[in-house]
C-alpha cells in the first residue's frame, strides 16, 4: 500500500510503484483534470506539480511521489481563482481546452520561481507543452497577465 | 452494483413519462405537435424542463436549456450556436445551460466538418429561438387577454408595452410549451440592429471548467465495472493476424483478457482495423500487456508500399494523360506564341492530424441495448457504423458525444468506436474504454494524402500571364469506399483547384492517376492544404520571374472584381462547400479586399533587415476569404517565423473572439504542416511513431500573430479550416524574400532548420 499526498490529501494506494502518475490519479483516483497527449513525456498534457515544480505525470512512476506532495489541476486552487487560471479566463485562452491543465500547471510553476519572467523565460518554461488548436499567442499574453495578477495580490 | 444499463433503463422512463404527458412538441417547425422519442431530450436537461421545439427547452424556473448537436472541438460552438437561439429567443446568456445532444437524425446533419456549423444552421437556430419567444410572448398575451402584438420579449421577460406589466419566461412556461408551434412564415425575425449575442465576442461555456480541469472529453468517460482496452493493430492497410502469442501479456498484473479483432475487407471505410486488444483494470496495465505480445502479420499488397517510391510515381504521373477538369481558351497555343515559360512541381507529404487527445471510445452492448461515449466529431456516422457493423437497427444506439480534444478531422471517422462496441461485445456488455496511444494515433489515422502537381505559365513582354496548365495528382478520400477510386474525385478538386480565382485567357488544369495504399482521410482545410500551397508559390515564382512585386503579381492575376462563373470553363460540378453559388459566389472583390488589407496590416513594401523577407499567400475555401502575410528572418541555414497577419472575410460572424482565434489556430496548424510536418511509410506501415518525430509547432516556433476580421457578407462563411491553406505558401514566398532557397516540396524542415 502506497501513501500519497495529492493536493494536500493522503491517499492510500494499491498500486504498482512502476505505475506512471498519471494513470493512477486517472483510472484509479478519478482525478481526471491531469490528461494523456504522448505517454513519453513530449506534450506535456499531463503536467503536475511534484513540491511545486512541473512533471510530466506520464512517465514518472508512482514510487518518485511518496513522500512528496503532488499538486494537481484539481488542486491548483479551490475555485479557479489562481491568477494563472485568472488570466486564462480574462485572456480566452482555452479553444479544445485538452491541453491547457498541462498548461496552465507548468505556468504556475513557472510563476512560482519566476515572479517576473521575460518573454524568452516564457518560450522556454512553456516549450515542453504543446497546444495542437494554437493558443500559444494568447498564452504568451495570459502569463504576462497573470505577472500582474499576482503582483496586485 | 448498478449497472450502466439499468441506469439508463431509469432514464428512459423518467424522459419516457415525460413524452406521455404531452408536453413534447415537435421536431421541427413544420411538425407541430408531434411527439418526441426519448432521445431527443438529451442527458443534462431536467425533468421539469418543457420543450418548445427540439433544441429549446425551458424549466419552470426560467432556466433555458439550448441543445448543441454538433461537436465541440474548441471551434466554440458549443458557445456560438447558443448565441444565435438565445438572441432570438431574447434570453439572458446568464440562464441559459448548454446541453449536449444525442446521435439524432432529426437534428439533420451532425457532422462536425466542413466548417459547416454556423452556415448551415445560423438560420435554423434563429428560427429556433425566433420560435419559441413568439410562444413565450403569446402565453403572457393570453394571460393578460391584450393583443400579442402589444406584447415583446426583452431579455427573459415577456413585456406588455402600454401598462409596462411583465412576466418572467419561467412564469409562461407551462402554457407557451402547450401552444402550437408558429409556423416558419409567421415567424418573426429580429432586426440585426438589435442583436445582442450575434456579432460579440461572448466567452466560451466551458470557460471555467476548462481552467479548473472539470470537464468531460472521451478519455474521462467513467463507467461502473468499466475495464480498459488497448489495441495492436495490423501496421499495413489490408494485412491481418498470422500468428498470436499472448502468454506474456496475460501475466501482466491487472490483465484481464486478450481479444481479437477481426479483419474487415477492403476498401476501408470507418472499419475496424483488425488487431489484438489487450483488456485490463486500468490504461497502464492494458499497455503493458499489450507490449508483451507476441505477433506476426501477413501483409498483403500494400506491405511494399513506400512512401518516398510513391512520390517518384506522383511525379512520373503528372506526366501521364490527366483528366481535364477545367479548360479555356488555347493553352498549348499560348505556349507557342509565347516563350518565356515558368513552371515548377510542388509536393506535400502525408500528414497526421494528431489531436492532442487521440481517438477514445467507450460502449456498452448488451441486451438492454448500445450505448457509446466518444470524442466523435460525427456521432450520426459513429452509430451507423457500429450499427452496421453489430448488425442492429441504428435506432437501438444511444451515443453521447463528450468534449473533443482537438479533432482536425480524424474524428469524424467511427473506426475506434466500432472497436470498443465490438470489444463490449466479446466481453458480454461490460463497458470497454478504448484508448488510443500517441504511437495508435499517429500509426493508424486516416491521412492527409500525399501530392504532387505541376504549374506552367507563360508570360508576355511585359510580364503577364498569358496561359496557365496547372496539373494535381493525389490518393482520393474516395478510396476509402471505392478500391477504383484512383483519381481526385470532383468534390476533392473543388478544394482550392478546379477554383482557381485567376483571369485568364488561356487556362488548363487536369488531375492525374494516383492510387491508395493507406487509409487517406479530410484534415483540417483537404484538398485546399496542397492547392493553396501550390498555387500560391507559384504566383511568388511568377513575380520573381517577371521583376515584379509579388503583391501586385497576385492583385494583377486576380484581375477585375468581378464573380467567377466556372461553368463557362468547362466545369461540370462545382461543389462550392456544399453552397448555391447565387449565394456564395466565387467573389474576386473579396480576394482583393483580403490582399490589400492584410498587405496593409503588415506594412508591405516597408524596409526589412537583409536577411529577413515578408510573403504572401491569399485563398478562398469554405466559401471564406483569407490572406496571410508573413515575415520570416533566414540566417545560417535556420529560418525563423517572425510575425503573421491574417485577414479573414468569413462574412457574418457570430462570435469575433473565437474567430480570431480560429485563425490564430490555423496559422499554428498552417505552419507545422509547412516548417515540420511529414508523415513516413515504408514497407506499409507509417514510420512516425510521436512527438519526437512528428513534430508540431511549440510555443517558442510561434510567432506573434495579428488577425483582423472583414465582413464581406451578411450570410456566415466557413471559420475553422480556411485560415490553414494560405500559410504554407506564405512562408515559403518569405524565405525566398529573405534571401533563402525556393521550397516546393514540403515540409521546410528537409531544406532548413526550423
Amino acid at each position: 500500500m502506497m501513501k500519497l499526498n495529492i493536493n494536500g490529501e493522503i491517499h492510500s494506494l494499491d498500486a504498482d510503484p512502476e505505475m506512471p502518475i498519471l494513470w493512477a490519479l486517472r483510472d484509479i483516483l478519478k482525478l481526471k483534470g491531469s490528461k494523456f497527449g504522448c505517454g513519453k513525456g513530449l506534450c506535456g498534457a499531463c503536467t503536475v506539480h511534484l513540491n511545486g515544480q512541473a512533471i510530466r505525470s506520464c512517465v514518472t512512476p508512482l514510487a518518485a511521489a511518496e513522500g512528496s506532495e503532488l499538486t494537481t489541476i484539481e488542486g491548483l486552487s479551490a475555485d479557479g481563482s489562481h491568477p494563472v487560471q485568472q488570466a486564462w479566463v480574462e485572456h480566452n485562452v482555452p479553444q479544445c481546452g485538452y491541453c491547457q491543465s498541462g498548461q496552465i500547471m507548468s505556468a504556475s510553476a513557472l510563476l512560482a520561481d519566476n515572479a517576473a519572467p521575460s518573454d524568452s523565460d516564457i518560450d522556454t518554461a512553456m516549450a515542453g507543452n504543446i497546444c495542437r488548436c494554437g493558443t500559444y499567442p494568447r498564452i504568451r499574453s495570459a502569463i504576462k497577465r497573470a505577472v500582474e495578477i499576482q503582483e496586485a495580490k | 452494483m448498478e449497472t450502466i444499463s439499468q441506469v439508463n433503463r431509469r432514464q428512459f422512463l423518467q424522459f419516457t413519462g415525460l413524452v406521455s404527458g404531452g408536453i413534447m412538441l415537435g421536431a421541427s417547425l413544420n411538425a407541430a405537435g408531434q411527439v418526441n422519442k426519448l432521445i431527443d431530450v438529451p442527458p443534462g436537461t431536467p425533468s421539469e424542463a418543457l420543450a418548445f421545439n427540439l433544441f429549446v427547452q425551458i424549466s419552470p424556473d426560467g432556466q433555458v436549456y439550448i441543445v448543441v448537436h454538433r461537436s465541440e472541438m474548441g471551434q466554440g460552438i458549443r458557445t456560438g450556436l447558443p448565441q444565435v437561439v438565445a438572441d432570438e429567443l431574447e434570453a439572458d446568456w446568464q440562464r441559459i445551460t448548454v446541453v449536449q445532444g444525442l446521435a439524432n437524425n432529426k437534428y439533420g446533419s451532425q457532422n462536425t466538418d466542413g466548417s459547416n456549423s454556423i452556415r448551415d444552421f445560423y438560420s435554423k437556430m434563429r428560427e429556433m429561438g425566433a420560435a419559441a419567444r413568439a410562444m413565450l410572448v403569446q402565453a403572457a398575451a393570453n394571460q393578460w387577454q391584450v393583443p400579442v402584438q402589444e406584447c415583446f420579449a426583452n431579455q427573459h421577460k415577456i413585456i406588455h408595452k402600454p401598462t409596462g406589466n411583465n412576466l418572467g419566461f419561467g412564469d409562461v412556461v407551462h402554457a407557451a410549451a402547450l401552444l402550437p408551434v408558429p409556423k416558419l412564415a409567421e415567424l418573426t425575425l429580429k432586426s440585426s440592429d438589435d442583436f445582442k449575442y450575434i456579432g460579440k465576442p461572448v466567452p466560451v461555456v466551458d470557460l471555467q471548467n476548462f481552467v479548473t480541469g472539470d470537464t468531460k472529453f472521451g478519455i474521462d468517460v467513467d463507467l461502473p465495472e468499466m475495464v480498459y482496452a488497448s489495441i495492436q493493430r495490423c501496421p499495413v492497410v489490408g494485412g491481418h493476424l498470422k500468428t498470436l502469442d499472448s502468454k506474456a501479456a496475460k501475466a501482466v498484473k491487472g490483465v484481464l483478457a486478450v481479444l481479437t479483432i477481426e479483419p474487415t475487407p477492403l476498401p476501408a471505410a470507418f472499419n475496424a482495423l483488425p488487431g489484438v486488444a489487450v483488456i485490463a483494470n486500468n490504461t497502464w496495465a492494458a499497455n503493458q500487456g499489450r507490449e508483451k505480445l507476441k505477433l506476426e502479420w501477413h501483409t498483403g499488397a500494400n506491405g511494399t508500399h513506400d512512401s518516398d517510391e510513391y512520390m517518384e510515381t506522383l511525379k512520373k504521373s503528372l506526366q501521364s494523360e490527366g483528366r481535364v477538369v477545367r479548360s479555356k481558351g488555347d493553352v498549348d497555343k499560348a505556349f507557342d506564341t509565347h516563350t518565356h515559360h515558368v513552371s515548377a512541381q510542388y509536393t506535400v507529404p502525408y500528414l497526421a492530424h494528431a489531436p492532442m487527445e487521440p481517438t477514445m471510445a467507450t460502449a456498452v452492448v448488451n441486451e438492454q441495448g448500445i450505448e457509446i461515449w466518444t470524442c466523435t466529431q460525427n456521432p450520426q456516422a459513429t452509430r451507423d457504423a457500429v450499427a452496421a457493423k453489430l448488425e442492429v437497427a441504428p435506432e437501438k444506439i444511444i451515443v453521447h458525444v463528450t468534449l473533443l480534444g482537438g479533432a482536425f478531422g480524424r474524428k469524424s471517422k467511427p473506426d475506434y468506436a466500432v472497436e470498443a462496441a465490438l470489444l463490449s461485445r466479446q466481453l458480454g456488455g461490460k463497458p470497454v474504454k478504448v484508448t488510443w496511444t500517441r504511437e495508435d494515433d499517429i500509426q493508424f489515422d486516416f491521412y492527409h494524402a500525399i501530392s504532387a502537381q505541376q504549374y506552367k505559365a507563360a508570360l508576355n513582354e511585359s510580364g503577364k500571364v498569358v496561359a496557365l496548365e496547372g496539373r494535381t495528382a493525389f490518393p482520393s478520400i474516395s478510396s476509402n469506399w471505392s478500391l477504383d477510386a484512383n483519381f481526385a474525385s470532383e468534390g476533392e478538386v473543388s478544394l482550392g483547384f478546379v477554383d482557381m480565382p485567376f483571369e485568364l485567357e488561356n487556362l488548363r488544369l487536369q488531375t492525374h492517376r494516383a492510387e491508395t495504399h493507406i487509409r487517406i482521410g479530410w484534415m483540417r482545410s483537404v484538398s485546399n492544404i496542397q492547392h493553396g500551397f501550390a498555387i500560391n508559390s507559384f504566383v511568388g515564382e511568377l513575380a520573381q520571374a517577371a521583376g515584379r512585386d509579388s503583391r501586385d503579381m497576385l492583385l494583377d492575376l486576380l484581375g477585375s472584381e468581378r464573380m467567377i462563373d466556372l461553368s463557362k470553363s468547362g466545369v461540370k460540378k462545382y461543389g462550392n462547400y456544399g453552397e448555391p453559388i447565387e449565394k456564395h459566389p466565387l467573389d474576386i472583390a473579396r480576394f482583393r479586399a483580403a490582399v490589400v488589407a492584410v498587405t496593409d496590416s503588415a506594412g508591405w513594401g516597408g524596409k526589412t533587415a537583409a536577411d529577413e523577407g515578408w510573403g504572401l499567400a491569399v485563398h478562398r475555401s469554405f466559401v471564406s476569404y483569407v490572406a496571410i502575410a508573413t515575415r520570416v528572418k533566414v540566417s545560417k541555414g535556420k529560418v525563423d517565423v517572425k510575425e503573421v497577419h491574417c485577414v479573414a472575410d468569413c462574412g457574418l460572424v457570430v462570435n469575433p473572439d473565437r474567430v480570431e482565434a480560429q485563425m490564430e489556430g490555423a496559422v499554428i496548424f498552417g505552419l507545422s504542416i509547412a516548417l515540420m510536418g511529414e508523415i513516413k511509410v515504408k514497407n506499409g506501415a507509417v514510420v512516425n511513431s510521436n512527438f519526437h518525430d512528428y513534430p508540431v509547432l511549440r510555443i517558442n516556433q510561434a510567432p506573434a500573430i495579428t488577425v483582423t476580421l472583414l465582413q464581406g457578407s451578411e450570410i456566415p462563411g466557413g471559420v475553422g479550416e480556411p485560415g490553414v491553406p494560405p500559410v504554407a505558401a506564405s512562408v515559403t514566398n518569405a524565405i525566398v524574400a529573405a534571401g533563402g532557397p525556393r521550397i516546393r516540396d514540403l515540409p521546410i524542415s528537409g531544406h532548413l532548420l526550423v
